[in-house]
C-alpha cells in the first residue's frame, strides 16, 4: 500500500542494523526517514529492506548530497537519481536542507552554511524550483545547524526559510535540535527563533543529539553530532515548538553511535509523549 | 562575499587562514569554528573510505589509514554524493604511494574491497536453476552462453589474495601460504562472498562474462582445463542468471 | 575427432560441475552476517568538532611520510608467488623503519 502523508506521529532515521526490530516490535515508531543517497544503488539489500519497510510504513526521503545552495547548477545525474527512486518509492514526503556540499563536482560530505543574502535567495529558490518540478512534488527544506555566521548576512535564517517558502511554495523542517544548537553557538535565543518562525509551512520536526565543545573565548560551542539522546531543553523546544504549530511529524535523529532498538525506541516513546501530552510551553 | 570556491580552499588546507568574513555571534573572527567543518569534511570522508576498505584498513592499521586518507581525500573527493561509490581510484592510489611499497599486494586488496562494495549494491539476478544445464546435449552445450549475474567480480591478482582477505579481516588465524589467487565476488542474496577461483577459472569465467559460448571458453583456456569445478562455483554461488542455448 | 572428444568432456564437466553446485549452496548456507552496511552511509551528522586531524597544518600533497604502526600487514609473511618469481613485500624492511619501543 502507499502512504500519502507523513502521520503528526513519532519516526525515526531508519538504521539496517533495526531492520528486524522494526518489523517485530515497531511502537511506538509510526513512520521512517531514509537519507536517498543510501537507496540509489542498483539493488541488494538496501532496496530489498526499503521495499519490505515501504509496505508497512510511511517513508519519509531525506536527501543530503542534493547541495541546494550550491554555486554551480544542481547536478542533473543526481536529480535523475532522485526522480528514479522517488517515482520507484513514492514516499509520502521529501525533503532537503538549506546547506551546499558539492563543489566543481566534488562533493564535500559535510552541510555547509550560506550567508543570508539576496543573492542566495535568488539561487535557492531557482534550485528548488527545479527540485519540485523535476520531482512533481513539494519538498521540504530543513534549517541549518551553525557554527559560525557571515558578516555579508542581511536576512536572519527565519525570515530567510519564510521567504523560500513563499516564492517556491515548498515546505519547511524544522530541526529543533538545530535551532538549540545554532542559537546557543551564535548567541540567539531559541524560543524567538521559533516563534518568527513560519511554523504554518513546517511539514516535519527534527530532533536530535548533539554534543559539546568549546570555541574561542570560553564560548560554548554545540556540534550536530546525532550521536547520543536529545538533551532535555531541546525537549523543551519542541514542545514549545508543538504549542505552536500543533501536532506535526517528529523525527529522531540518531547517525552515530546508534543505540540499540531499545534505546531508540525509548527516544521516539518521548516524542510520542510530546504530540500526546502537550505541556506547557517552556 | 566569499565564494564557495574560497570556502572550500580554506576547508580542505588547514594551512590556509580562516575566510575574514566568517564571524561568531558577537562579529568576531569565526577562528577555531571553522574548525568544525575543517573537521567534518576530513573526518566523514576518512571515515567513509575505511568503512569502504575494511581489508585495507585492517592491513593498514588506523593510524596508518588516516594518513593515507588525508591525501586521497584531497586529491581524488567523491565526484558524486552517492559515498557507496567512492574510491574507485585507490587501488591506483595506493599503487603510487612510495610509502606503501613494502605492501605490493595492498592494490589488489583494495580492489577486492571494492568488488565486494559494487557486489552488495548490484542489481539483484535469479539465478538459472543448475540442472537446465543437463537437459542440453552435447552439442547445444558446446554452443551455449550463460549470463553471470550483475553481481559478479573478478579479479587476477599476483597474491593470495583471498587469503590474505580472510587473515586481514579476522575470519581465519592462518597466515596467507598459497601462492597466486584469482578471485571471484559473488551474491547469494544480499551478502558478497569471495571465493579463490580454480587454476584458469580466472580466463574462463571471464570468457563467460564477455559472453563467449561454452564451448569456446573451455577451448581458449588451453588444453586440459577442466571448467567443472569453476562451473561448479558460478552455479552453487547463484552467479548464473541465465542460460542461452 | 578431437572436437567430439571435448563435448564429451564438456557434458562430464557440466555434469560434475551441477553435482558439485549442490554441496557448495549447503555450505554456503552457513555464511551469513555480512557487514549490513558496506561503504560509509550519508547522513546529516556533524563530527568531532574543534579538535582533529582535519585540522592538521599537513602538506597532504608532498611530504614523505612513514608507516607508523602495525596493522595486522605486520605479521603476514607470504609465500613464493605462483609464477615462482621472489617473493615481494617482505616485510623487514618496513621493521626497520619502526621506532624503538
Amino acid at each position: 500500500m502507499t502512504f500519502d502523508t507523513l502521520p503528526a506521529a513519532a519516526g525515526v532515521g531508519y538504521k539496517p542494523k533495526h531492520f528486524n526490530d522494526i518489523l517485530e516490535n515497531p511502537a511506538p515508531v509510526g513512520w521512517l526517514e531514509i537519507h536517498a543517497e543510501n537507496y540509489m544503488g542498483d539493488g541488494g539489500r538496501p532496496l530489498a529492506q526499503l521495499r519490505a519497510l515501504a509496505e508497512r510504513f510511511p517513508i519519509s526521503v531525506h536527501g543530503v548530497g542534493l547541495s541546494i545552495g550550491g554555486e554551480g547548477r544542481l547536478d542533473p545525474e543526481h536529480l535523475a537519481r532522485l526522480r528514479h527512486l522517488l517515482r520507484w518509492l513514492n514516499p509520502a514526503s521529501f525533503s532537503e536542507h538549506l546547506a551546499w556540499s558539492t563543489h566543481d563536482s566534488a562533493f564535500l560530505n559535510d552541510l555547509l552554511p550560506l550567508p543570508y543574502t539576496d543573492a542566495t535567495l535568488a539561487r535557492v529558490c531557482d534550485h528548488i524550483d527545479e527540485v519540485q518540478e523535476t520531482l512533481g512534488r513539494r519538498m521540504l527544506l530543513e534549517n541549518p545547524s551553525s557554527y559560525l555566521a557571515f558578516a555579508d548576512s542581511t536576512w536572519s535564517e527565519p525570515d530567510f526559510l519564510r521567504e523560500i517558502a513563499r516564492r517556491t511554495g515548498c515546505g519547511l523542517l524544522l530541526d529543533v535540535n538545530n535551532v538549540f544548537v545554532s542559537a546557543t553557538n551564535l548567541d540567539f535565543t531559541p524560543q524567538g527563533y521559533i516563534d518568527a518562525f513560519a511554523l504554518e509551512e513546517v511539514g516535519e520536526i527534527h530532533i536530535g543529539g548533539h554534543d559539546e565543545d568549546e570555541g574561542d573565548h570560553g564560548h560554548p560551542l554545540l556540534i550536530d553530532s546525532h550521536g547520543r539522546e536529545a538533551a532535555d531543553p531541546v525537549w523543551d523546544l519542541l514542545d514549545h515548538t508543538l504549542a505552536g504549530s500543533g501536532p506535526r511529524p517528529v523525527l529522531v535523529e540518531w547517525d552515530t553511535d546508534v543505540p540499540d532498538w531499545p534505546v531508540l525506541a525509548a527516544e521516539a516513546r518521548r516524542a510520542s509523549d510530546a504530540l500526546l501530552q502537550p505541556r506547557a510551553a517552556a | 562575499m566569499i565564494s564557495q570556491s574560497a570556502f572550500r580552499h580554506a576547508l580542505t588546507d588547514a594551512g590556509q587562514p580562516v575566510p575574514e568574513t566568517l564571524v561568531d555571534g558577537a562579529g568576531r573572527p569565526a577562528g577555531r569554528r571553522f574548525s568544525v567543518y575543517r573537521n567534518n569534511v576530513a573526518v566523514s570522508l576518512s571515515e567513509a573510505l575505511e568503512t569502504g576498505f575494511p581489508a585495507v584498513a585492517a592491513l593498514l592499521g588506523a593510524a596508518n589509514f588516516a594518513r593515507v586518507a588525508a591525501r586521497f581525500l584531497r586529491q581524488h573527493p567523491p565526484g558524486s554524493p552517492l559515498l557507496m561509490t567512492w574510491g574507485g581510484q585507490f587501488p591506483a592510489f595506493l599503487e603510487g604511494l612510495d610509502e606503501l611499497d613494502t605492501m605490493p599486494w595492498l592494490p589488489d586488496v583494495a580492489r577486492s574491497d571494492l568488488a565486494m562494495r559494487r557486489a552488495y549494491h548490484a542489481a539483484d539476478a535469479a539465478p538459472i536453476e543448475p540442472a537446465e544445464l543437463l537437459a542440453l546435449d552435447e552439442e547445444a552445450l558446446e554452443r551455449a552462453r550463460v549470463t553471470l549475474a550483475p553481481a559478479v567480480q573478478l579479479i587476477a591478482s599476483r597474491w593470495p589474495l583471498a587469503e590474505i582477505r580472510s587473515y586481514a579481516l579476522g575470519e581465519t588465524p592462518e597466515r596467507p601460504s598459497s601462492g597466486a589467487q584469482d578471485i571471484v565476488v559473488t551474491r547469494p542474496e544480499f551478502d558478497p562472498v569471495v571465493s579463490a577461483l580454480p587454476e584458469r577459472g580466472h580466463a574462463f569465467a571471464l570468457a563467460l562474462k564477455a559472453g563467449m559460448p561454452l564451448g569456446a571458453a573451455v577451448t581458449q583456456c588451453g588444453a586440459g582445463f577442466d571448467p567443472a569445478p569453476t562451473l561448479a562455483l558460478l552455479l552453487g554461488q547463484g552467479a548464473i542468471t541465465g542460460l542461452i542455448s | 575427432m578431437s572436437n567430439k572428444l571435448k563435448t564429451v568432456a564438456l557434458l562430464g564437466a557440466v555434469a560434475t560441475a551441477v553435482t558439485l553446485s549442490a554441496q557448495t549452496v549447503q555450505a554456503q548456507a552457513k555464511e551469513k552476517c555480512f557487514g549490513v552496511a558496506l561503504a560509509g552511509q550519508n547522513d546529516c551528522a556533524a563530527g568531532p568538532g574543534t579538535t582533529c586531524a582535519g585540522t592538521a597544518k599537513v602538506d597532504y600533497q608532498g611530504n614523505a611520510w612513514k608507516l607508523v604502526d602495525a596493522g595486522t600487514c605486520m605479521e603476514m609473511e607470504l609465500p613464493a608467488m605462483a609464477d615462482g618469481s621472489a617473493r615481494m613485500g617482505s616485510l623487514e624492511a618496513l621493521d626497520r623503519d619502526l621506532p624503538a619501543s
